[in-house]
């Protein structure tokens, strides 16, 4: 096994002899980056981008902030089904759009009287108009697990969670092995089967190292909160795209924010909670 | 220098052979070609070109590695009658089953490559210059016993077989003690394989405890079963020696660990229709259908049959000490615990997935052809093993002061 990787390595290195590639075949976990190293691949990242899309980028490393951990609040008796946050998300995190389209987002229908046993769930539905009657809906993304699963299982630990509780992947570290995949009981992580799709025009320049930045084909991808967003004082993109008011987000530590109201005034549950996953997504009935 | 024109020879020796090896190893190499080319647009275009998806993300390349893993384990069932119960008969064949056991590892391997969607970034698995994440990833643990198990089922038989070669003994204080850790270690690299899959929380279908002893249990049945047709062939066609009553005593091993294999299945199968919770929904999926989806349902359904038919044959005498019907039963054996092993184990674990979605998977021709083209490998390796160890433990590949040079080799089959 390690001859053939060394192999694979070889003929890779040969074949393409490029300079910018061979830095990039040689990068290192972005946890183990010197500020220095951060800054010359970031630099370099841009640079590919520009080639690529003919867009400048503008790539962050913006830190956690101490004494913060993000929670995310969800009102289910207000979600309406309409998905304006699946394609929200979308624009924002620069997902493949076309053969694959990929979505961070999924929200499901469930007949009215079913909500845990999500085997009678529906993924894909079209109607003229929402809410349907006898139907309600459950958004579901990446939880934010304090112990999530999917981190635990990484071989190489390409996944891992921030101080701020995000759970983050450095695709450039990502072997595509998608064993973290399996391992999440939410879904809350899709793979880059094919070589992303994004019209150029389409593209958001604003992005995050571990966030929205462009993916490459054959690594994992997920919901980040928009760390790009978040850690630069705005909502996650979901958040500002829901016309009813359903979504809430917050830090978890500040006692006076809307989702310690919501957790400490509403009666809240989270998704599979026998799983011991303690996420930090919250749903809540308002009404 | 003797160990240098041991080389040469052995080199030599690879490319001389009965036209049969020829003809073989020419229809293994065709196969390897046409598995290049699809490969080739595997990794230009991504894993896109297989049926895998988010839904059910691993498939027919990871029931492979399952199996196969389970058919290196298998190797065990050779070595501890052998060395522990001086069961003569097996001593002959255990090389041969070591070597087995390696080729297995190397396609098992081959297969999580094929798998991986990013080969280029290999290196960040080995420890020193990536990161392997010991002990957290069960994965990590599989790459470590995976290669150890591969290195000492390489170092024992290629010691023994060089030692033979010199004509002398090998030394037992040296080759015991590595024969004795193999065998814990085939258990082991069999168990955290199915620990890989028993561990996730997220799968009901593969978090149940029995998954492990199952493994073993039907490890024990295939890798056998493969041992008992490959040693017959090579009998006939390599001049292998081996009794007759080697292969029953395997044969007899076999039928105990089917017993077992169908026993812990109808545990589990107890267990989940009897409570009939939600976490019922793969098996049903497996073995009924569900919602109108059944795709592996007469798969599993053949396999089952294949399984209690061999069992049968394996566990009444006649039958089992009948070459026919052993060969029949082993051949069964192979395809059934291969359906239940591979897509029967890792299919079910992704349906539905954790939020109720169906998406049904059987592997497409991208995914058949790069795994026929793995099976081809392993067994060229295999075959390339046997044309040099055969002639060794026969005593016709000598060193020159004990024999004469060997020409081109006459093999007359051995009459069972």
């Amino acid at each position: 096994m390690m001859s053939m990787g060394a192999l694979a390595a070889l003929s890779l290195g040969s074949s393409a002899c490029t300079q910018v590639q061979k830095e990039e075949f040689l990068q290192k976990r972005f946890r183990e980056m010197t500020e220095a190293e951060k800054k010359t691949t970031i630099r370099r990242l841009e640079e590919t981008y520009f080639r690529k899309y003919g867009k400048k980028f503008r790539i962050g490393t913006q830190p956690a902030e101490s004494a913060v951990l993000w929670g995310y609040g969800l009102d289910l008796s207000r979600c309406i089904g309409c998905r304006r946050c699946v394609y929200a998300c979308v624009k924002e995190n620069n997902q493949s759009r076309i053969s694959p389209q990929l979505h961070w987002i999924r929200v499901v229908r469930l007949k009215d009287g079913s909500l845990i046993n999500l085997e009678n769930a529906e993924h894909y539905y079209n109607p003229e108009t929402v809410p349907e009657p006898g139907f309600q809906y459950m958004p579901v993304q990446c939880q934010h697990c304090e112990t999530p699963p999917c981190v635990r299982v990484c071989p190489v630990h390409a996944t891992w969670k921030e101080p701020d509780g995000i759970v983050v992947v450095d695709y450039n570290w990502c072997i595509g092995c998608r064993y973290c995949i399996a391992a999440c009981p939410y879904k809350g992580r899709v793979f880059n089967w094919a070589e992303p799709n994004i019209p150029a025009e389409e593209l958001n320049t604003e992005v995050h190292y571990l966030g929205n930045r462009p993916r490459m084909k054959n690594v994992v991808e997920k919901c980040t909160f928009c760390i790009q967003r978040v850690r630069n004082g705005r909502y996650p993109a979901c958040v500002e795209a829901c016309p009813t008011g359903t979504r809430k987000f917050g830090n978890l530590l500040d006692p006076d924010s809307e989702i310690r109201y919501l957790i400490e005034n509403k009666r809240v549950f989270r998704l599979k909670e026998d799983l011991n996953t303690e996420s930090k997504f919250y749903y809540f009935f308002s009404a | 220098m003797e160990a240098w024109i041991f080389f040469k020879r052995t080199v030599r020796m690879v490319f001389v052979g009965t036209k049969v090896y020829y003809l073989w190893c020419a229809f293994l190499l065709a196969i390897i070609g046409v598995a290049i080319t699809f490969y080739a647009k595997q990794l230009d275009a991504g894993l896109i070109v297989t049926n895998m998806r988010d839904q059910v993300s691993w498939g027919l390349y990871i029931g492979n590695f399952t199996y196969l893993v389970g058919v290196a384990a298998a190797a065990v069932l050779l070595v501890i009658p052998a060395y522990i119960y001086h069961f003569d008969p097996i001593k002959e064949i255990v090389v041969l089953g070591e070597l087995l056991a390696a080729s297995a590892i190397i396609m098992a391997l081959m297969f999580v490559l094929a798998d991986l969607g990013r080969p280029d970034r290999f290196w960040h698995i080995l420890p020193g210059i990536g990161i392997l994440a010991f002990p957290d990833s069960l994965l990590a643990w599989d790459v470590i016993v995976l290669n150890g198990y591969l290195v000492l089922n390489t170092i024992v038989p290629v010691y023994i077989l060089i030692k033979t070669y010199f004509g002398k003994e090998p030394v037992k204080k040296f080759v015991i003690p590595l024969v004795l850790l193999s065998i814990p270690w085939a258990v082991g690299i069999h168990t955290v394989t199915a620990f890989l899959y028993n561990g996730l929380a997220a799968r009901p279908f593969w978090n149940a405890s029995i998954l492990a002893p199952r493994f073993l249990a039907s490890a024990f049945c295939s890798g056998p079963a493969m041992a008992l047709i490959i040693f017959q062939i090579l009998r006939r066609t390599a001049g292998l020696k081996i009794k007759n009553e080697a292969l029953f005593k395997v044969a007899e091993l076999m039928a105990y660990a089917m017993f077992i294999n169908l026993f812990l299945l109808g545990a589990e199968l107890f267990k989940e229709y009897y409570t009939a919770t939600i976490h019922l929904a793969p098996m049903q999926y497996l073995f009924q259908g569900l919602h109108g989806h059944h795709a592996l349902v007469p798969w599993i359904r053949s396999a089952m049959v294949m399984n209690i038919t061999a069992f049968l044959i394996f566990l009444i005498p006649s039958t089992r000490k009948n070459l026919i019907t052993l060969n029949i039963g082993s051949l069964l054996i192979i395809v059934g615990v291969w359906i239940e092993k591979g897509l029967g184990l890792i299919v079910p674990g992704f349906i539905p997935d954790p939020l109720g979605e169906i998406y049904e998977y059987l592997p497409n021709i991208n995914e058949i052809a790069i795994s026929l083209g793995i099976w081809a490998f392993g067994l060229l390796i295999f075959t390339l093993f046997m044309r040099i160890a055969i002639p060794i433990q026969r005593g016709d590949f000598v060193h020159s002061k004990y024999g004469k040079a060997a020409g081109k080799p006459q093999y007359e089959p051995i009459k069972p």
